[in-house]
């Protein structure tokens, strides 16, 4: 897995939403990150298609930049945008658990 | 068998001193070096404070760096509130002494979404950790990991990693813990830390707060027992062990003058020991307070410092009060000889009040203390706290050399009750009674023990008059032991009985002279009858004589005259 990998999408047709900076938060390529990298971008194909920007951070080789985001278990996923900031722990297989925790429920409604 | 042999050869568990005054004591020099230590108690028990104090304490006592995991405070928080304690964070953070990171665990902003691990906090830690090269690190309190998540399988192996990472990385670390219902931490965080553990309590009892702490086990080395009370304040943290103390002090042959020639005669003539403890006990108003300001005045003229702990009166008061007795003690206040601590016992704990006494003294290095007085800190605590701080008090002026006078109101007859049950710790003992009788109250003292030297069994008035205290003889006359104005008037009445007897005396011998001048009269009479009789008798003789030669001669005629001597003639 890159490092900082970021993947782009155009926003998609007529809904004008706001851009999703999402970052995660990794240490090395344990099998929880990978999981959940590959759960969040499930997540984020299906349901922000286009306004989302996913950032992720290996903290092996950024140590400083746990004290930032206040991380302290891996995998953390972090919702930057829109605010307010959100964080989501764990390899993000329940589903369910992060779209509420993403807040995404209502839109999908 | 083997294993004592194992002993002898295996490496000492090295300790991390904390710098806490006591608590080094305590533990036989510092917590265990590059092992967790957990520090449990209630809310507002001291726990962050005493895990700050160990890191404050460590990076300018003994050059260790250190890292505060707060998972509570912001680090502007931990700063403001240990500035009150003296402790400038920002300076030790900026200096790279110190790193404070504040671990923000919000339940509501966290959503749990499958398999996790800390390795965040690992990463943190460590990079805080080589970033300073600490020696000690601090997690206060993390247990509020247990508040911030919901998975506490998880939860708990990850512990049990932290602490074995901790100990890998060889830093001595403290972990606090709030104490739990029925356990020593709410969520069994002394499962995981199990080389030294430390229980901290702030319990109130008569209205008055008192911190203690107890250290519960500590592996592989040796340690107080007791609870021990503990005190925080704008110096930090002190700890006040009693039992650590040993009676190792050194006895002084020297002795120090009470003040009162009197008492110094009744104690082998010199005064007391220097060094010794003196208990003065006594009812209310019988001059317990006069004896310490002799004391303090015979230390002050001969150049010494003195220390005054009062509890009852302002100094202001005291040195007035001293001055109708004829001591002056305000000069000695001028010369810097004197000072006084006065605080109501009331406006301090009883450690607090320890505490104040002890860095006092360290500052200003009295040689002479007079405490004014131990009863009132009864109100404080209970007999025993009172107790062991006394004893306390004893034990810290021994080992400084400090003669104290411990003055203590007894309020009952039995004077045993008077002493608050330390008289066994002091050396010297006098006791001061109010005896009434008469229709007026007399002050009386006498001397209950002297350690180590001869002193006067008897009971003296203790007169407090315009020129310090007198230690009068009681006057014991055929109706018991007399005091006061019984003993005055009964004085007048000898001295006018003494004149009376003289009087008598002078009129007798007046009367005797008259009669020998009579006798001697008599005498003379006799002896001229004497001489007129022997006159008389001697006229007879020398008559008679006068006739027989009359007689004769009148013969020698008459034969004459007869011619009677012719023949005779013819002859």
């Amino acid at each position: 897995m890159a490092t900082m990998k970021k993947e782009k999408k155009g926003v998609q047709g007529d809904e004008p939403h706001e851009m999703w900076q999402l970052r995660l938060y990794v240490a090395g390529q344990t099998p929880k990150s990978i999981a959940a990298f590959a759960n969040l971008k499930d997540i984020c194909e299906q349901h922000l298609k286009g306004i989302y920007e996913i950032e992720v951070i290996d903290l092996l080789e950024n140590p400083k930049l746990a004290k930032g985001d206040q991380i302290f278990a891996i995998p953390t996923l972090v919702r930057k945008l829109p605010q307010p900031i959100r964080r989501i722990i764990g390899d993000l297989s329940n589903k369910e658990r992060v779209l509420v925790g993403l807040n995404l429920y209502p839109l999908e409604k | 068998m083997p294993r004592v042999e194992k002993k002898g050869t295996a490496a000492k568990l090295g300790k991390t001193p904390t710098g806490i005054h006591g608590l080094d004591e305590i533990t036989g020099g510092g917590l265990p070096q590059g092992r967790p230590t957990l520090i449990c108690g209630g809310a507002g028990s001291g726990k962050t404070m005493l895990a700050m104090t160990f890191l404050e304490y460590g990076a300018r006592q003994y050059n260790e760096s250190g890292v505060f995991f707060s998972f509570e405070e912001t680090e502007n928080e931990l700063a403001t509130n240990f500035a009150s304690l003296g402790y400038d964070l920002t300076d030790l953070i900026e200096s790279k002494k110190i790193v404070v990171d504040f671990v923000a665990i919000e339940r509501s902003e966290i959503e749990e979404t499958g398999e996790y691990d800390l390795e965040g906090l690992f990463i943190r830690l460590g990079t805080a950790i080589d970033e300073i090269g600490a020696k000690r690190v601090v997690l206060d309190t993390i247990e509020a990991l247990f508040a911030g998540l919901k998975d506490t399988g998880i939860l708990r192996a990850e512990l049990r990693r932290l602490f074995h990472w901790l100990k890998a990385r060889g830093v001595t670390t403290v972990i606090t813990g709030e104490r739990g219902d029925n356990t020593l931490t709410r969520h069994g965080l002394e499962e995981y830390v199990s080389d030294c553990v430390i229980l901290l309590d702030h319990r109130v009892s008569n209205e008055l707060a008192t911190r203690r702490l107890r250290i519960i086990k500590y592996r592989g080395s040796s340690h107080g027992n007791n609870e021990y009370p503990f005190n925080v304040d704008e110096f930090g943290i002190s700890l006040l062990p009693l039992t650590s103390m040993g009676l190792t002090h050194k006895a002084d042959m020297e002795r120090v003058s009470s003040g009162i020639q009197e008492l110094d005669n009744m104690i082998s003539g010199k005064g007391y020991f220097r060094g010794s403890s003196i208990l003065v006990t006594g009812m209310a108003g019988t001059g317990k307070s006069s004896v310490g300001a002799h004391f303090i005045n015979a230390g002050c003229e001969r150049g010494e410092r003195c220390l005054y702990f009062d509890t009852e009166e302002s100094p202001g008061q005291i040195i007035r009060n001293m001055r109708s007795i004829g001591i002056d003690l305000e000069k000695w206040v001028k010369k810097g000889l004197l000072e006084f601590v006065a605080a109501r016992a009331s406006m301090r704990s009883l450690e607090e009040h320890l505490l104040v006494l002890q860095r006092k003294a360290d500052a200003f290095k009295p040689s002479l203390i007079v405490v004014d007085a131990i009863t009132d800190f009864s109100t404080m605590g209970t007999g025993l706290a009172v107790k062991w701080m006394t004893t306390r008090m004893v034990d810290f002026f021994k080992s400084r050399g400090i003669t104290g006078i411990f003055n203590s109101l007894v309020t009952g007859a039995d004077i045993e009750d008077s002493g608050i049950g330390v008289s066994s710790t002091m050396d010297v003992w006098m006791h001061l009674v109010n005896v009434t009788g008469d229709l007026e109250r007399n002050r009386i003292m006498y001397i209950i023990k002297v350690r180590g030297m001869a002193h006067s069994n008897q009971v003296r008035e203790f007169l407090i008059t315009n020129d310090g205290v007198k230690l009068m003889q009681v006057y014991t006359g055929p109706s018991g032991a007399l005091m006061g104005s019984a003993r005055l008037a009964q004085e007048a009445a000898e001295k006018r009985s003494a004149l009376d007897r003289k009087l008598a005396m002078a009129t007798k011998q007046k009367e005797l002279l008259r009669k020998r001048t009579v006798l001697e009269a008599q005498i003379a009479g006799l002896r001229a009858e004497l001489e007129g009789q022997e006159a008389e008798s001697q006229r007879i003789g020398e008559d008679e004589n006068e006739r027989e030669r009359e007689i004769a001669r009148d013969k020698k005629e008459m034969a004459v005259k007869r011619h009677v001597g012719r023949t005779g003639a013819a002859k």
